[in-house]
């Protein structure tokens, strides 16, 4: 690493290192059922609370409005949904899915209550609107995560 | 036997750097250790019973820091071989709270608490809070807490008619009000100009707009009502706390809604015996992580209508209201300690200690602490001096 020192910190030393843990994630019971219809079916499921009405995506066990247990209450959702929220993210950083400049967008499917964060392509970031319809299109390799959806785009 | 009130006795804060790459955390611990203990004359237990520290609660994060159980790492610095020590990992203005309970509860009548956080060392401190979001979901996506902010910052602009122009407003005060804090971060001012021009980093979030990295470190002591005395005769009492948790998934809540911060500032009112808090702060401090928190924040608070952010800028409510005389969070503090911070500013403002940016008369203040993105926990902290009356 390279440091602005000066006389004052000449034997100053920075060592480079790195925090890196192998790990698996257990994805739970419903989480896994959620995993494995995207991944093979391509089908995207939420589940109901009873109580409230609402439909969770990514699902969950438990509402946690009423501590309704929702764990067998799937419901199917639509492949297409509205755009809610978006930003360009215009700054690169390893963590991020794409080059920069590119859209996040929260996208609420067709069927739910909640929304959930994606890219969007195949618009440009000017032309973006809330309210736009799009479509999920799934990945072609698996990655059991969310990025079995590689991306959503407009529906035309 | 349990006090019935405790008071903050004593800060120090290291300078806010971009980065204090010279000095390991022990180090940063230890430099604003030293001058609580200077300030006061407080020692550390050496034999139970002798009065001095044996209770210290201390604020870092396990991937800010790259090693897990960050607080072991600093126990020598801060006191703590041979005492007790309990870590908060979540805005340091929490632990305010932790130790004000301990000594309400009888546990203990004296705390020191150190907080400390390097945001430089971590590669970008984005990749950091990139894991605070789920594996699954979420991380894959690769949120971290200033895009989020940004979705945040888009449907509250909407919702309160907050316009570039008035984030820019909040920028240029802030660093001009820094320029007066001699321990902010971001100290040179920027003219309008400059932040309308700044690049866009996540629309509608400029550049100028995200609070700059940081690194810092914070100490208080907080002793109980018996015990002030020997320590200052200018004590702050913590008169208020309350918090409050969002939903985790950003998909499920309404962003703009405010409803934790309202929420933790009703439970801190009710304590501090506060009605009206449009008219009985003298002064607030609130964790503005990116410009649009300051008006969205006073909203939360009940120093501005609610949905009304962008009219109170224009009305002058900053000024009138005293908001952030210290540069708040936008002047740059290190995450975890961003309500830490603002909270030391109101302790130093109750003291009469802040020089020229000095708020006259200041009896009673306001502060807020937000530990995830888009303010996913609230806490909100109620202090005043002598002068309130109470
Ligand atoms: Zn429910």
């Amino acid at each position: 690493m390279n440091q602005d020192k000066g006389e004052k910190y000449k034997d100053a030393y920075v060592v480079d290192g790195k925090l890196a843990l192998p790990y698996q994630y257990f994805a739970g019971t419903v989480g896994s059922k959620f995993l494995i219809a995207l991944r093979d079916k391509r089908e995207i499921l939420g589940v109901r609370c009873d109580t409230c009405g609402k439909v969770y995506v990514p699902p969950r066990q438990v509402c946690e409005k009423d501590f309704e247990d929702l764990g067998d209450k799937w419901v199917m959702l639509g492949n297409t949904g509205v755009v809610t929220n978006f930003t360009i993210v215009h700054k690169d950083d390893k963590h991020r899915p794409r080059k920069a400049p590119y859209i996040l967008a929260m996208i609420k499917l067709d069927g739910a209550d909640t929304a959930i964060p994606h890219v969007l392509e195949m618009v440009q970031p000017e032309n973006v609107e809330i309210g736009m319809e799009v479509k999920a299109v799934f990945s072609s390799e698996p990655t059991n995560t969310i990025l079995d959806i590689d991306h959503f785009e407009p529906v035309l | 036997m349990s006090a019935k009130r405790a008071a903050i006795c004593a800060v120090a804060q290291l300078p806010f750097e971009k980065a204090i790459w010279h000095k390991r955390i022990q180090e940063m611990c230890f430099d604003v250790v030293e001058p609580v203990l200077e300030q006061t004359g407080v020692k550390f237990c050496k034999k139970p019973g002798d009065g001095g520290i044996r209770s210290i609660v201390t604020v870092s994060d396990d991937v800010f820091d790259a090693r897990t159980i960050s607080n072991n790492a600093i126990q020598d610095a801060v006191g703590a071989h041979n005492r007790g020590e309990d870590k908060v990992a979540m805005d340091g203005i929490n632990a305010i709270a932790y130790a004000v309970s301990c000594i309400l509860s009888g546990h203990d009548d004296l705390i020191l608490l150190v907080g400390h956080c390097k945001e430089s060392q971590a590669e970008s401190r984005n990749m950091c809070t990139n894991l605070a979001f789920d594996p699954f979901y979420l991380r894959p996506l690769g949120l971290d807490f200033e895009t989020l902010n940004a979705l945040q910052a888009r449907d509250y602009m909407a919702k309160s008619g907050v316009t570039d122009e008035h984030l820019a407003k909040v920028v240029v005060r802030s660093r001009r009000n820094a320029a007066k804090n001699p321990v902010a971060n971001a100290r040179d001012e920027v003219t309008m100009e400059e932040v309308m021009n700044s690049p866009m980093a996540y629309d509608p979030l400029r550049e100028l707009h995200i609070y700059p990295q940081s690194d810092g470190a914070i100490a208080m002591l907080i002793a109980g009502e018996d015990r002030v005395k020997e320590f200052t005769g200018k004590p702050v009492w913590v008169s208020g706390f309350g918090n409050c948790m969002d939903s985790y998934f950003p998909g499920d809540k309404d962003l703009a809604s405010n409803f934790p911060l309202k929420k933790a500032a009703k439970l801190a009112y009710r304590m501090a015996g506060v009605t009206d808090p449009a008219k009985e702060f003298d002064f607030a401090e609130l964790n503005d992580a990116a410009a649009y928190q300051l008006p969205m924040w006073a909203e939360g608070v009940g120093l501005c209508a609610d949905g009304a952010g962008g009219e109170w800028i224009d009305g002058g409510g900053m000024e009138k209201m005293n908001v952030n005389p210290s540069g708040g969070m936008l002047a740059g503090n290190p995450i975890m300690l961003g309500g830490l911070a603002r909270a030391a500013e109101l302790v130093i403002q109750l003291r009469g200690d802040a020089g020229e940016r000095q708020v006259a008369g200041a009896r009673r203040g306001v502060a807020n602490g937000t530990t995830g993105a888009a303010g996913q926990l609230q806490s909100v902290l109620v202090l005043e001096n002598d002068r309130a009356g109470r």
